[in-house]
């Protein structure tokens, strides 16, 4: 008990930093009400996610971009005879795509190991390599789970930016075109025009919406949404939320609530889904880890693979944390949005050959 | 969550630390942690190889002296190194000559271009300017709205219309000129560096304009990636550098670093807050601490002030100078401190935090135990400890659930806390008569 009273003491001391009073958020609020639509941005805005649709990307295509260190790599092993020496080039470019210096280092001693003996040539290392990095992956389910009790809610969440808006919208798209029937909550009611640009998406769509006032409770709007899904029969609710870092204590509690408050309503919450950006670096570890804790995330959405970043955070929250990453975005396009294929991924990033 | 590099140094250090003489080997196990805590930081492979190096020249100056502390010197050379690489200087505008000074903001998507070219706008309004905002990403759904809202929030005047994205900016920066605003700040649409046409976009609405200023919105939380994104767009823009958003997460940020020492332009502003007003130049020496670990006070503060209630927060601290500060304040306290999550994570956080405590494992039970331990004293009693005889104790033990002899140890603790306290300063009387007392102390020997 005599570190816990020091401890604690020390706290106490924090109390003289804390005099800038108590931050809350202040939402756009009352404003967006009186800012009138500019009556051409929304044809615009319907214009442009029309464009969205037309677009196909493959997991070979979006990721020719992030693959430029690979490539590299494989192009110098052809000089390189020796196993040390590969191993540290692998482990350079593991830490070059994001997957950590720890999980660098362990896959570049496995793959020391296993390479140990064998011919060096680029295809050899390239296939061991590959199946180092699957191995790093779980045996896990990655459908979305709406659940057997209508409606299946899913709340995305994740820090600001990372495309939550953008991920439901497709998913919305694209669960509509196979039939299910689809009920999005505008939860974030924090920024300015969130609400604009979710319901421009479920319009495309063609799905039904729930929002509030600007500045409203999310909770209760979520609740509202799900309420208002079990009674005209929805399969499932899609919940977006306000970006939110993960080291505010009350925005994450907020978040809390938002769980809680969602298990009360008529649908049962299926799945957690977290948002993380594939230019995240190892943040991304963090993030996971805060809003596991906070909400019980149940998976990841990788989202922006189609630029020259590689998402390896991804992998490092997989297989340190073991959640799974469940969707992934591979462009622009409503088909862009993917259920995640650990083949297709790492085969995408090393390149079919070297 | 890492740990910060200066833990992480302190640990690596700690056996050297007694050493009068560096071995070889004491130099290259350093070196790896310094290495590992920078990639952690998402400080750019090829900018931590370079760092190392420089760092290790010195740690090899230091074997060679054995007459100063190898280790601290260690220590300052990281320090000195990420500080040379940050470079000392702030960003300054200077404003065109001929008004309108023209603002460009380019970046990926989400890295937060509508949110900073509101805050930006609100910065040269608060500098006594006359801003003007123009809505030039007519991609994202709702962007326009989004920075019309901004806008009317901060009485800055928005342009927009639904053409193409170089019509916008430059009618744009027209009808700032018209209206006799002095700063036109403009947004565009989020893309990536290697999407070409959006790139040529860029450069055309660049050509259009001739910005004064050219910045690349980075966000705080990116990894290895920042050093490419950053010259593509620089290849393109010749940015004249960057803004560094949402920095008021855990993010160590080693992008600043990285984009500054591989494509030489220097961050120029940083994003601090979800308020309009959380919005700053850039200080680099700062930086170099956020990335040491100090920075992590400055996130303790952010989330106290996030959590705490501030007339109690204020009433403790009086209470603490006043050198009055009892059990009452420390149950009020301890609850506020609480709010902020698990003790560990919190102190982590803080600096100067010896090594043995901020490894010691904390239980929360335990914590719960001493918050039941003085609710179950009367309010009397709280103020003052020394009436608590044999029969309060086992009383209050009974009403907690504890032992008497956990009541007693905790007061105890309680009492050599508080006269530390005054030691250190805190209540300035006795702080005075232990610094006359050790000094007689000493001239007795």
């Amino acid at each position: 008990m005599e570190y816990l009273v020091i401890a604690l003491v020390l706290l106490v001391l924090l109390g003289f930093v804390a005099t800038k009073g108590r931050r809350g958020r202040v939402p756009a609020a009352e404003v967006v009400q009186e800012v009138a639509a500019p009556s051409a941005v929304p044809a615009r805005i319907a214009e442009e996610v029309g464009d969205f649709a037309a677009k196909e990307p493959s997991y070979a295509g979006s990721l020719s971009r992030s693959r430029g260190p690979f490539s590299q790599l494989f192009a110098r092993i052809r000089g390189v005879g020796e196993v040390d020496a590969v191993a540290a080039q692998v482990e350079e470019t593991l830490i070059l795509a994001d997957l950590g210096p720890a999980l660098a280092e362990a896959i570049s001693g496995d793959l020391r190991r296993s390479l140990g003996g064998k011919s060096l040539d680029s295809e050899s290392v390239r296939q061991a390599l590959a199946t180092e990095l699957k191995a790093r992956f779980l045996e896990a389910d990655r459908t979305l789970d709406y659940g057997d009790h209508k409606p299946g809610v899913v709340l995305f969440v994740g820090v600001n930016g990372t495309g939550k808006t953008t991920t439901i919208g497709k998913l919305a798209a694209h669960l509509a075109g196979e039939g299910v029937k689809v009920t999005v909550a505008a939860g974030d009611t924090f920024r300015a025009a969130a609400t604009e640009q979710v319901s421009a998406w479920a319009d495309q769509a063609g799905v039904d919406l729930v929002s509030g006032q600007a500045g409203a409770d999310p909770a209760s709007v979520i609740y509202d949404a799900i309420e208002h899904a079990a009674a005209i029969g929805s399969d499932v609710v899609l919940c977006d939320t306000a970006g939110r870092l993960q080291n505010k204590g009350n925005l994450m509690d907020e978040l809390r609530k938002i769980r809680r408050v969602a298990e009360k309503g008529a649908g049962a919450v299926t799945e957690v889904l977290l948002v993380i950006d594939a230019t995240t670096g190892q943040n991304g570890l963090a993030q996971a880890r805060a809003f596991g804790e906070a909400v019980s995330v149940t998976g990841v959405v990788l989202t922006k693979l189609d630029g020259s970043s590689k998402g390896g955070v991804a992998v490092a929250i997989e297989s340190t944390l073991g959640l799974p990453v469940k969707l992934v975005g591979l462009g622009e396009g409503i088909g862009a949005l993917r259920a995640f294929d650990v083949d297709a991924f790492v085969d995408g990033l090393l390149g079919e050959n070297g | 969550m890492f740990e910060s590099l200066g833990g992480r140094l302190e640990g690596a250090l700690s056996r050297i630390r007694g050493k009068s003489r560096l071995t070889q080997a004491d130099v290259e196990e350093t070196l790896i942690e310094i290495r590992r805590a920078l990639l952690d930081a998402d400080v750019n492979l090829a900018v931590v190889d370079s760092v190392a190096e420089r760092v290790r020249a010195a740690a090899v100056g230091a074997m060679a002296s054995p007459s100063l502390t190898p280790g601290q010197q260690v220590v300052k050379a990281v320090h000195d190194e990420l500080i040379r690489v940050l470079g000392q200087e702030t960003f300054r505008i200077r404003y065109a000559p001929a008004p309108p000074t023209v603002v460009l903001l380019a970046g990926l998507q989400g890295s937060g271009k509508t949110t900073a070219a509101g805050k930006l706008a609100l910065h040269f309004k608060t500098a006594g300017r006359l801003p003007m905002l123009v809505a030039a990403d007519l991609q994202r759904p709702g962007a326009v709205l989004q920075l019309e809202v901004l806008g009317k929030q901060i009485a800055v005047p928005v342009f927009s219309e639904a053409t193409d994205p170089v019509k916008v900016a430059t009618r744009g920066v027209a009808e700032a000129r018209r209206l006799g605003r002095d700063v036109v700040i403009v947004d565009t649409a989020g893309r990536l560096a290697i999407d070409e046409p959006l790139m040529a976009e860029m450069a055309a609405i660049n050509d259009a304009i001739t910005p004064d200023y050219r910045f690349l919105v980075i966000d705080a939380m990116i990894g290895q990636d920042s050093v490419e994104i950053a010259r593509r767009f620089d290849a393109e823009l010749e940015i004249s550098g960057v803004i560094l958003t949402k920095l008021d997460g855990d993010a160590r940020g080693g992008a600043a670093l990285s984009v500054k020492e591989v494509v030489g332009k220097p961050v120029a502003f940083a994003s601090v807050g979800e308020k309009l007003e959380d919005f700053e130049p850039f200080y680099p020496d700062r930086m170099a601490s956020r990335i040491l670990g100090m920075g992590d006070v400055l996130s303790l503060i952010e989330r106290a002030e996030s959590t705490m209630d501030q007339e109690v927060a204020q009433r403790g601290a009086d209470r603490l100078k006043e050198g009055k500060f009892d059990l009452e304040d420390f149950l009020d306290q301890l609850r506020q401190v609480r709010r902020m999550g698990p003790l560990k994570g919190v102190l982590s956080m803080l600096p100067g935090v010896p090594k043995e405590l901020r490894n010691q494992d904390i239980d929360e039970a335990e914590i719960d135990r001493v918050e039941a331990i003085i609710s179950s004293m009367t309010p009397t009693e709280r103020r003052n400890p020394t009436l608590i005889d044999f029969s309060r104790r086992t009383r209050i033990a009974a009403g907690s659930g504890t032992s008497p002899t956990d009541v007693q140890v905790l007061l105890k603790k309680f009492k050599e806390m508080s006269k530390m306290m005054r030691q250190i300063g805190v209540g300035p009387k006795s702080a005075t008569r232990k610094r006359a007392a050790s000094g007689r102390k000493r001239r007795k020997r």
